[in-house]
């Protein structure tokens, strides 16, 4: 049966602050266990939170990218379970009354951009984690390292409005881009500073009632969350259409064995039992300190792709891949102010650079080719010292090598022959060498142009300029007819 | 010279003019404890050597110059506040080995003012009960009548005080903690304004109620010791950023021009008659020192148990979760897997009465119960605290009962709950309304028991009502009376 898919993801976003959200441990990443905590993340009978500023103005300025509405009052509240590597056995969270409300978020589909509403963005603290391992001192305990807790987190939970499992990717990167352009999280989701669950149901096309929503946790990459929804429809799907009813549940994604597995039912849902936080107050954001805020926020991405249509003429599609990332767009700007040809180097980025980056998972930041040199290569295409097919090769040498064109060209004699002279004599040759094809193009087989074209760019090893080759040959194959 | 009778401020007239030491009174009070206290068993943990130790650097300190109100003055710390170094049971069996590494910012201001630790008294586990008989470490008895309670859960500081084994106390006050074992020894109590006091290093029974106060032999030491733990503390974000006065300044030894409230809710049904009459009594000593009285209506004050028993157990659910066996205290020795653990470690190391509460506040904050329980008494206290405004606009303080009874026999009430828990029906609503109150001793009945009058004040006007505490005790003796020891 035709389904309509309906994912909602909800997203948690670590911030980056140098310290924790209710005390003033350190938050760095790595550090042997239990050396960043102190009485207040141990969770130690007495101690209170003191809520961190720099922890809220981070969430503000998500909000203000994001179109979402700061609460002029909000408040913190416990959620209470049980966990070993949640020392209060309770986190300190926010409920029905979150810090931002409502907002959205623009992806670029390739039908163009399409509008993610958010429900809400919300503060809370990070746990734990528990360790079991034979490398300890007990092989058969658990250990616990308290580093995490209390690390500032930030919950951002979107409407349903996602439809695919690209979609949900999709979302996914343009938030994370969203978040480093504030540079309120470095979005790395190996380390899990960016971590997502995702809600996913299906419902037949055009019905209103949305279907039973299945849960996933454990989607720590694009990948994972793109192939773990895709799994999801497809077996919701084939439920659905064995008749199946479909269980309320949260299911664990499985990366070696790729499927996801039943966690837990409706059923045995926690009863988180929320209540106010009593040892916080309620927090105010004065409309002054949002604005101040306001003020320091960098050009976002919908601006800056705004602008890339605007002042350099590329499509929407192409601005919106390029501002996937702030890396990749200010690499985009530091090329074009060297070489200011805009949809050539847009087009270089997209088909040869990002197929690179993507092919080794590697970032632009990581990338061995500099703009300047991106730009240098495009020069040489210009000038006519190498042609479009060459710079491809030479492009590979140098995303391998990191070397400069020019040197690679040199190293590789890979110069053009564009002289009319050498160029002549090889065409010559390639006539010599096929009186038959001469005679049938003769006869009217103009196609066979492009075969003299490949036999002599053969012959110069492709260096010959083939604008050059490709009037010398006309004339060459004109001439003998009269 | 009974060093150990003496208030702070009789003290510190004698350590100012070098009569005694820091060290003669600290080996005063460790002579009377050990006089006394296995007959009232005020203390759970006793530090001699932190405070010989803390004697002798206040000792130093006074022959460098130095003065001041507290310094040198051998106290006494509810076991419910967390002191570095020094076992922290809370009354608890789950807590028995937990030694804080912090001070709480009470225990510092104490500390920087001079002040020397004794130990450190029992309790109600996690401060709750009004009778000193649930806690891990056992009984404390009263000073006037070894076989009556001395009231809760700050009991073993109350007897502490009231047997002169300290020269005065810190309590803690969630729903009359503080108050009511001070009337029930005869001393006095008070509880700060919420939000005055930092509760960083107090462990938590309900967030929202709990106050540190101190327990004291007079008025003015009580304003002494508001004096060095009050104020702003950055560490507690519920603690106010409130101008701290000098106490002592309120103590004029008048009430004129006060106006008392009298609620008449607080004297119907259910009081005791030797309470009232001395409650009674004390108006009109009021009077004849200059306040003008006029009754004032607590309508809602009959819903203060029933709003403070789902509210306070509902907290204390949360905050005694992280007792768990994991990071510190009590686990038990036999277990299988995590949730075993879980449940074997608290049941062991709870007490029956910290786990009735639990039951009742994770009952109350479960879904489908929540909006019944949890939201109704938060309804409840916010019309308790209108009732009080009200009240206020037409009176400086209001006057009452400090408890319906006086102290009742130890076991009296330990099977019955719910009889034990309206003598907190006079101090409970306070504590939802966040205001101050004092309790001053103001008669004893036919047996020879203390009874205490409550004054309640404004939010942090705990000036005028130590003013109030005061004045009545400078025309009574009440407060000078001693226990049969």
């Amino acid at each position: 049966m035709d389904y309509e898919v309906v994912i909602g993801l909800e997203v948690h976003a670590q911030l980056s602050t140098h310290s924790k959200i209710f005390c003033g441990c350190s938050t760095t990443f790595g550090a042997p266990p239990n050396t960043q905590t102190c009485p207040v993340c141990l969770g130690m009978p007495g101690v209170l939170p003191v809520l961190n500023r720099r922890v809220v103005e981070c969430a503000i300025k998500t909000a203000l990218a994001c179109h979402g509405e700061v609460a002029p009052r909000c408040r913190f509240a416990r959620k209470n379970y049980f966990y070993p590597d949640m020392p209060k056995n309770y986190q300190i969270s926010q409920y029905d009354e979150p810090l931002v409300v409502g907002g959205h978020i623009e992806i670029p589909t390739p039908e163009g951009m399409k509008r993610i509403r958010l429900v809400r963005i919300h503060l809370e603290e990070d746990v734990g984690k528990s360790i079991h391992g034979e490398h300890l001192d007990d092989p058969h305990a658990s250990y616990v390292d308290f580093n995490r807790s209390g690390v500032p987190l930030m919950e951002i939970v979107s409407q349903p409005d996602l439809s695919s499992p690209d979609e949900a990717k999709l979302y996914l990167q343009r938030l994370r881009t969203i978040v480093q352009y504030l540079e309120v999280c470095d979005g790395n989701m190996e380390e899990g500073s960016f971590r997502c669950d995702a809600n996913v149901s299906l419902r037949l096309r055009g019905a209103r009632e949305y279907g039973t929503k299945v849960e996933i946790k454990n989607l720590n990459s694009f990948r994972n969350v793109q192939r773990a929804l895709e799994y999801e429809v497809i077996r919701q799907t084939k439920a659905l259409d064995a008749g199946e009813k479909l269980p309320q549940e949260t299911r664990l994604w499985d990366t070696t064995r790729s499927v996801t597995r039943s966690m837990r039912s409706k059923e045995f849902a926690h009863d988180y039992r929320y209540f106010p936080e009593p040892d916080l107050v309620p927090l105010a954001t004065s409309r002054e300190w949002v604005e101040a805020i306001r003020r320091t926020l960098p050009e976002l991405p919908d601006t800056r792709m705004q602008r890339l249509v605007t002042e350099y003429g590329i499509p929407a599609y192409d601005a919106g891949v390029l501002t996937s990332s702030k890396a990749l767009a200010d690499y985009y700007e530091a090329c074009i102010k060297r070489y200011p040809k805009p949809k050539l180097v847009s087009n270089w980025m997209m088909v040869e650079l990002l197929r690179a980056l993507n092919r080794d998972g590697i970032e632009v930041e990581q990338s061995r080719i500099a703009p300047e040199n991106l730009a240098e290569l495009l020069e040489l295409v210009d000038d006519g010292t190498i042609s479009g097919t060459m710079a491809k090769t030479v492009f590979d040498t140098m995303y391998e090598t990191g070397k400069a064109a020019a040197e690679i060209v040199q190293e590789k004699g890979l110069r053009q022959i564009s002289d009319e002279n050498a160029l002549v004599t090889a065409i010559e040759q390639v006539l010599a060498n096929n009186p038959k094809e001469v005679s049938e193009f003769r006869a009217g087989r103009e196609k066979l142009l492009s075969f003299f074209m490949g036999q002599v760019m053969k012959t110069t090893q492709g260096k010959a300029n083939p604008h050059a080759v490709n009037k010398l040959l006309r004339e060459k194959l004109a001439e003998k007819e009269t | 010279m009974d060093l150990h009778a003496l208030t702070i401020h009789e003290l510190q007239d004698l350590l100012g003019t070098r009569e005694v030491s820091a060290r003669d009174l600290t080996e005063a009070f460790y002579r009377r404890i050990a006089a006394l206290d296995d007959r009232v068993h005020a203390y759970v943990t006793l530090t001699p050597e932190q405070a010989f130790e803390q004697a002798d650097r206040a000792d130093h300190r006074r022959q460098m110059g130095e003065s001041g109100p507290l310094l040198g003055i051998p106290l006494a710390i509810k076991d419910v506040i967390c002191t570095a170094g020094i076992r922290t049971t809370c009354g608890s069996k789950i807590l028995h080995n937990f030694v804080p590494p912090y001070d709480a910012t009470v225990i510092e201001h104490l500390t920087a003012a001079g002040v020397i630790v004794l130990g450190k008294t029992n309790m109600d586990e996690f401060a709750m009960g009004l009778s000193t008989e649930h806690s891990a470490s056992g009984i404390t008895h009263n000073p006037w009548d070894l076989s009556a309670i001395p009231g809760g859960s700050s009991g073993g500081s109350a007897a502490a005080v009231a047997a002169d084994e300290c020269a005065a106390a810190l309590g803690s006050d969630t729903g009359g903690s503080v108050r009511q074992p001070a009337a029930c020894c005869g001393i006095v109590g008070l509880k700060p304004t919420y939000g005055r006091v930092s509760r960083y290093g107090l462990v938590a029974f309900a967030s929202s109620l709990d106050q540190i106060g101190p327990m004291t032999k007079d008025v003015r030491d009580a304003a002494l010791i508001m004096n060095v733990i009050g104020g702003n503390d950055p560490r507690d974000s519920t603690s106010a950023a409130m101008p701290m006065p000098d106490f002592t300044r309120a103590l004029t030894g008048s009430a004129t021009g006060l106006r008392l409230g009298i609620p008449r809710e607080y004297f119907v049904g259910g009081i005791d008659s030797a309470v009232e009459q001395a409650v009674q009594a004390a108006v009109q000593v009021l009077e004849e020192v200059g306040a003008t009285t006029a009754e004032v209506a607590l309508p809602h004050s009959e819903y203060g148990v029933a709003a403070y028993y789902i509210l306070a157990p509902s907290e204390a659910s949360s905050n005694l979760a992280r007792y768990d066996g994991i990071k510190y205290g009590y686990r038990t020795p036999q277990w299988s897997n995590l949730r075993d653990m879980y449940m074997h470690t608290r049941d062991e190391g709870f007490g029956a009465e910290v786990k009735r509460r639990i039951m009742l506040g994770t009952y109350a904050l479960s879904a489908g119960y929540y909006e019944a329980y949890y939201q109704k008494a938060q309804q409840v206290r916010t019309l308790i605290l209108r009732d009080f405004e009200e009240a206020f606009r037409h009176v400086d303080v209001i006057v009452a009962p400090t408890a319906p009874t006086p102290a009742f026999k130890i076991g009296e009430k330990t099977d019955d709950p719910l009889q034990m828990y309206l003598s907190d029906v006079f101090t409970v609503p306070v504590n939802l309304a966040g205001l101050p109150g004092i309790s001053v001793p103001c008669g004893f009945n036919s047996a020879g028991l203390p009874i205490g009058l409550q004054i309640i004040g404004k939010p942090f006007d705990e000036e005028t009502i130590l003013r109030v505490a005061h004045a009545f005790e400078q025309h009574t003796d009440y407060h000078r009376r001693k226990p049969p020891l």
